[in-house]
Protein backbone atom coordinates (compact mmCIF):
# COMPACT_ATOMS: atom_id res chain seq x y z
CA UNK A 1 0.00 0.00 0.00
CA UNK A 2 2.82 2.36 0.92
CA UNK A 3 4.70 1.78 -2.32
CA UNK A 4 1.48 2.42 -4.22
CA UNK A 5 1.13 5.73 -2.37
CA UNK A 6 4.67 6.77 -3.24
CA UNK A 7 4.06 5.75 -6.83
CA UNK A 8 0.95 7.94 -7.09
CA UNK A 9 2.73 10.88 -5.49
CA UNK A 10 5.58 10.55 -7.98
CA UNK A 11 3.14 10.31 -10.88
CA UNK A 12 1.34 13.45 -9.71
CA UNK A 13 4.58 15.35 -9.11
CA UNK A 14 5.81 14.24 -12.53
CA UNK A 15 2.59 15.26 -14.20
CA UNK A 16 2.16 18.69 -12.65
CA UNK A 17 5.80 19.77 -12.40
CA UNK A 18 6.58 18.18 -15.77
CA UNK A 19 3.81 19.92 -17.67
CA UNK A 20 4.61 23.21 -15.94
CA UNK A 21 8.28 22.97 -16.99
CA UNK A 22 7.29 21.93 -20.50
CA UNK A 23 4.88 24.82 -20.89
CA UNK A 24 7.49 27.29 -19.68
CA UNK A 25 10.10 25.82 -21.99
CA UNK A 26 7.81 25.94 -25.03
CA UNK A 27 6.97 29.59 -24.35
CA UNK A 28 10.67 30.38 -23.97
CA UNK A 29 11.49 28.55 -27.21
CA UNK A 30 8.78 30.42 -29.07
CA UNK A 31 10.09 33.72 -27.78
CA UNK A 32 13.72 33.03 -28.64
CA UNK A 33 12.85 31.62 -32.06
CA UNK A 34 11.07 34.85 -32.82
CA UNK A 35 14.10 36.86 -31.76
CA UNK A 36 16.55 34.82 -33.86
CA UNK A 37 14.32 34.54 -36.92
CA UNK A 38 16.47 36.85 -39.06
CA UNK A 39 19.39 34.39 -39.14
CA UNK A 40 18.95 31.92 -42.01
CA UNK A 41 19.91 28.34 -41.28
CA UNK A 42 20.44 25.94 -44.16
CA UNK A 43 21.84 22.47 -44.39
CA UNK A 44 23.44 22.76 -47.79
CA UNK A 45 26.79 24.43 -48.30
CA UNK A 46 29.27 21.56 -48.37
CA UNK A 47 29.27 21.26 -52.15
CA UNK A 48 27.46 24.46 -53.03
CA UNK A 49 29.86 27.39 -52.79
CA UNK A 50 28.70 30.34 -50.69
CA UNK A 51 29.97 33.26 -52.78
CA UNK A 52 29.32 36.11 -50.35
CA UNK A 53 31.17 34.50 -47.42
CA UNK A 54 34.75 35.25 -46.53
CA UNK A 55 34.92 34.22 -42.86
CA UNK A 56 33.71 31.05 -41.23
CA UNK A 57 33.53 29.51 -37.78
CA UNK A 58 32.16 26.33 -36.28
CA UNK A 59 29.18 26.64 -33.92
CA UNK A 60 27.83 23.91 -31.69
CA UNK A 61 24.66 23.92 -29.61
CA UNK A 62 23.83 21.02 -27.35
CA UNK A 63 21.28 20.10 -24.73
CA UNK A 64 20.33 17.08 -22.63
CA UNK A 65 16.60 16.85 -22.02
CA UNK A 66 14.97 14.31 -19.78
CA UNK A 67 11.52 12.88 -19.52
CA UNK A 68 9.52 13.17 -16.30
CA UNK A 69 8.12 10.35 -14.19
CA UNK A 70 4.64 10.65 -15.65
CA UNK A 71 5.86 10.60 -19.25
CA UNK A 72 8.11 7.64 -18.60
CA UNK A 73 5.18 5.74 -17.10
CA UNK A 74 2.77 6.63 -19.90
CA UNK A 75 5.39 5.80 -22.52
CA UNK A 76 5.78 2.38 -20.95
CA UNK A 77 2.08 1.68 -21.58
CA UNK A 78 2.15 3.24 -25.04
CA UNK A 79 5.08 1.01 -25.84
CA UNK A 80 2.94 -1.99 -24.90
CA UNK A 81 0.12 -1.06 -27.26
CA UNK A 82 2.33 0.25 -30.04
CA UNK A 83 1.85 3.26 -32.24
CA UNK A 84 3.04 6.80 -31.72
CA UNK A 85 4.63 7.63 -28.40
CA UNK A 86 3.48 11.23 -28.39
CA UNK A 87 4.94 12.06 -24.96
CA UNK A 88 8.45 11.40 -26.28
CA UNK A 89 7.79 13.16 -29.57
CA UNK A 90 7.34 16.47 -27.79
CA UNK A 91 10.44 15.77 -25.68
CA UNK A 92 12.85 15.35 -28.59
CA UNK A 93 11.21 18.20 -30.45
CA UNK A 94 11.89 20.52 -27.51
CA UNK A 95 15.47 19.33 -27.37
CA UNK A 96 16.02 19.84 -31.06
CA UNK A 97 14.63 23.36 -31.01
CA UNK A 98 16.71 24.22 -27.94
CA UNK A 99 19.95 22.89 -29.47
CA UNK A 100 19.28 24.74 -32.71
CA UNK A 101 18.57 27.96 -30.81
CA UNK A 102 21.77 27.73 -28.78
CA UNK A 103 23.75 27.36 -31.97
CA UNK A 104 21.94 30.28 -33.60
CA UNK A 105 22.37 32.55 -30.57
CA UNK A 106 26.12 31.84 -30.53
CA UNK A 107 26.34 32.55 -34.24
CA UNK A 108 24.44 35.83 -33.89
CA UNK A 109 26.82 36.92 -31.10
CA UNK A 110 29.73 36.34 -33.46
CA UNK A 111 27.98 38.31 -36.19
CA UNK A 112 27.15 35.56 -38.62
CA UNK A 113 25.00 36.38 -41.63
CA UNK A 114 23.89 32.77 -41.98
CA UNK A 115 24.65 29.29 -40.71
CA UNK A 116 25.32 26.74 -43.43
CA UNK A 117 25.66 22.96 -43.60
CA UNK A 118 23.87 22.39 -40.30
CA UNK A 119 23.73 18.85 -38.91
CA UNK A 120 21.59 17.51 -36.09
CA UNK A 121 22.63 14.54 -34.03
CA UNK A 122 20.73 12.67 -31.33
CA UNK A 123 22.22 10.35 -28.75
CA UNK A 124 20.43 8.42 -26.07
CA UNK A 125 21.87 8.98 -22.59
CA UNK A 126 20.20 6.27 -20.55
CA UNK A 127 22.34 3.37 -21.66
CA UNK A 128 21.14 -0.21 -21.32
CA UNK A 129 19.76 0.15 -17.82
CA UNK A 130 15.94 0.23 -18.07
CA UNK A 131 15.69 1.87 -14.63
CA UNK A 132 18.21 4.59 -15.44
CA UNK A 133 17.45 8.14 -16.43
CA UNK A 134 15.44 8.63 -19.61
CA UNK A 135 17.24 11.42 -21.39
CA UNK A 136 18.49 12.29 -24.86
CA UNK A 137 21.32 14.52 -25.90
CA UNK A 138 20.75 16.55 -29.02
CA UNK A 139 23.44 18.57 -30.70
CA UNK A 140 23.18 20.96 -33.61
CA UNK A 141 26.31 22.13 -35.36
CA UNK A 142 27.06 24.14 -38.43
CA UNK A 143 29.34 26.73 -39.94
CA UNK A 144 28.52 30.36 -39.38
CA UNK A 145 29.66 32.60 -42.21
CA UNK A 146 30.08 36.34 -42.53
CA UNK B 1 37.56 22.75 -13.87
CA UNK B 2 39.64 25.91 -14.47
CA UNK B 3 41.74 24.48 -17.24
CA UNK B 4 38.88 23.00 -19.18
CA UNK B 5 39.38 23.30 -22.91
CA UNK B 6 36.86 25.41 -24.73
CA UNK B 7 35.92 25.61 -28.35
CA UNK B 8 36.80 29.29 -28.40
CA UNK B 9 40.48 28.46 -27.97
CA UNK B 10 40.27 27.22 -31.54
CA UNK B 11 41.03 30.68 -32.94
CA UNK B 12 44.40 29.51 -34.17
CA UNK B 13 42.78 26.88 -36.29
CA UNK B 14 39.76 27.34 -38.54
CA UNK B 15 37.07 24.72 -38.17
CA UNK B 16 34.18 24.34 -40.59
CA UNK B 17 31.58 21.77 -41.54
CA UNK B 18 32.04 22.75 -45.18
CA UNK B 19 34.25 21.19 -47.83
CA UNK B 20 36.39 24.31 -47.87
CA UNK B 21 37.04 27.47 -45.93
CA UNK B 22 35.20 30.53 -47.28
CA UNK B 23 37.60 33.29 -48.24
CA UNK B 24 40.55 30.91 -48.48
CA UNK B 25 41.71 28.28 -50.91
CA UNK B 26 42.91 24.89 -49.82
CA UNK B 27 46.56 24.36 -50.67
CA UNK B 28 46.99 20.84 -49.44
CA UNK B 29 44.90 18.02 -47.97
CA UNK B 30 46.63 16.33 -45.05
CA UNK B 31 44.19 13.52 -44.33
CA UNK B 32 41.65 12.49 -41.74
CA UNK B 33 42.07 13.68 -38.17
CA UNK B 34 40.02 12.64 -35.18
CA UNK B 35 39.65 13.25 -31.50
CA UNK B 36 37.66 11.32 -28.97
CA UNK B 37 37.08 11.12 -25.25
CA UNK B 38 35.12 8.78 -23.01
CA UNK B 39 33.58 10.50 -20.02
CA UNK B 40 31.87 9.11 -16.98
CA UNK B 41 29.29 11.12 -15.13
CA UNK B 42 30.10 11.44 -11.45
CA UNK B 43 27.94 10.23 -8.60
CA UNK B 44 26.77 13.69 -7.55
CA UNK B 45 25.61 14.54 -11.02
CA UNK B 46 23.97 11.15 -11.44
CA UNK B 47 22.04 11.66 -8.23
CA UNK B 48 20.88 15.13 -9.26
CA UNK B 49 19.98 13.87 -12.70
CA UNK B 50 17.96 11.07 -11.12
CA UNK B 51 15.99 13.61 -9.11
CA UNK B 52 15.54 15.90 -12.09
CA UNK B 53 14.30 12.91 -14.05
CA UNK B 54 11.15 12.94 -11.91
CA UNK B 55 10.04 16.35 -13.12
CA UNK B 56 11.67 16.43 -16.55
CA UNK B 57 13.35 19.28 -18.35
CA UNK B 58 16.96 19.98 -19.11
CA UNK B 59 19.66 18.11 -17.19
CA UNK B 60 22.14 20.97 -16.92
CA UNK B 61 24.84 18.86 -15.28
CA UNK B 62 24.89 16.44 -18.19
CA UNK B 63 24.70 19.20 -20.78
CA UNK B 64 27.79 20.86 -19.29
CA UNK B 65 29.61 17.57 -18.92
CA UNK B 66 29.08 16.70 -22.56
CA UNK B 67 30.01 20.19 -23.72
CA UNK B 68 33.28 19.99 -21.82
CA UNK B 69 33.95 16.55 -23.20
CA UNK B 70 33.17 17.63 -26.74
CA UNK B 71 35.50 20.61 -26.36
CA UNK B 72 38.22 18.24 -25.23
CA UNK B 73 37.66 15.90 -28.17
CA UNK B 74 37.80 18.90 -30.51
CA UNK B 75 41.00 20.02 -28.82
CA UNK B 76 42.57 16.62 -29.42
CA UNK B 77 41.55 16.66 -33.06
CA UNK B 78 43.07 20.13 -33.44
CA UNK B 79 46.31 18.97 -31.83
CA UNK B 80 46.52 16.08 -34.25
CA UNK B 81 45.84 18.42 -37.15
CA UNK B 82 48.44 20.99 -36.13
CA UNK B 83 50.99 18.22 -35.64
CA UNK B 84 50.58 17.52 -39.32
CA UNK B 85 51.07 21.17 -40.14
CA UNK B 86 47.45 22.02 -40.85
CA UNK B 87 45.92 25.41 -40.15
CA UNK B 88 42.30 24.38 -40.69
CA UNK B 89 40.03 21.37 -40.37
CA UNK B 90 37.13 21.01 -42.75
CA UNK B 91 34.02 18.86 -43.07
CA UNK B 92 33.85 18.25 -39.33
CA UNK B 93 31.35 15.73 -37.95
CA UNK B 94 30.39 14.92 -34.36
CA UNK B 95 29.20 11.59 -33.03
CA UNK B 96 28.11 10.49 -29.57
CA UNK B 97 27.56 7.01 -28.26
CA UNK B 98 26.68 5.98 -24.76
CA UNK B 99 28.75 2.96 -23.84
CA UNK B 100 27.08 2.10 -20.56
CA UNK B 101 24.72 3.82 -18.17
CA UNK B 102 27.64 5.73 -16.69
CA UNK B 103 29.79 6.73 -19.62
CA UNK B 104 29.56 8.33 -23.03
CA UNK B 105 32.01 8.58 -25.87
CA UNK B 106 32.27 11.85 -27.75
CA UNK B 107 33.90 11.61 -31.10
CA UNK B 108 34.79 14.28 -33.62
CA UNK B 109 36.51 13.90 -36.96
CA UNK B 110 37.39 16.00 -39.94
CA UNK B 111 39.95 16.56 -42.67
CA UNK B 112 43.09 18.51 -41.89
CA UNK B 113 44.00 20.98 -44.60
CA UNK B 114 46.43 23.75 -45.25
CA UNK B 115 44.90 27.00 -46.44
CA UNK B 116 46.58 30.12 -47.72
Amino acid sequence: METLGIFFILILVGFFAGSHIEKKHLADLHDREYRTRQLPVINIGAKTPIPEADRAKLFVGSVVVSSDYFKTFVAGWMNFFGGRISVYETLVERGRREAMLRMKEDAIKWGASQVVNVRLETAEMGGQNPNGVVAVEIIAYGTGVQ
Amino acid sequence: MNDRPTLSRSNRMLLTTLEGVPGHTIVQHLGLVQGSTVRAKNVGRDFMAGLKNLVGGELKGYTELLQEARAEATQRMMQEASKQGANASVNIRFATSSLTQGAAELFVYGTAVQID
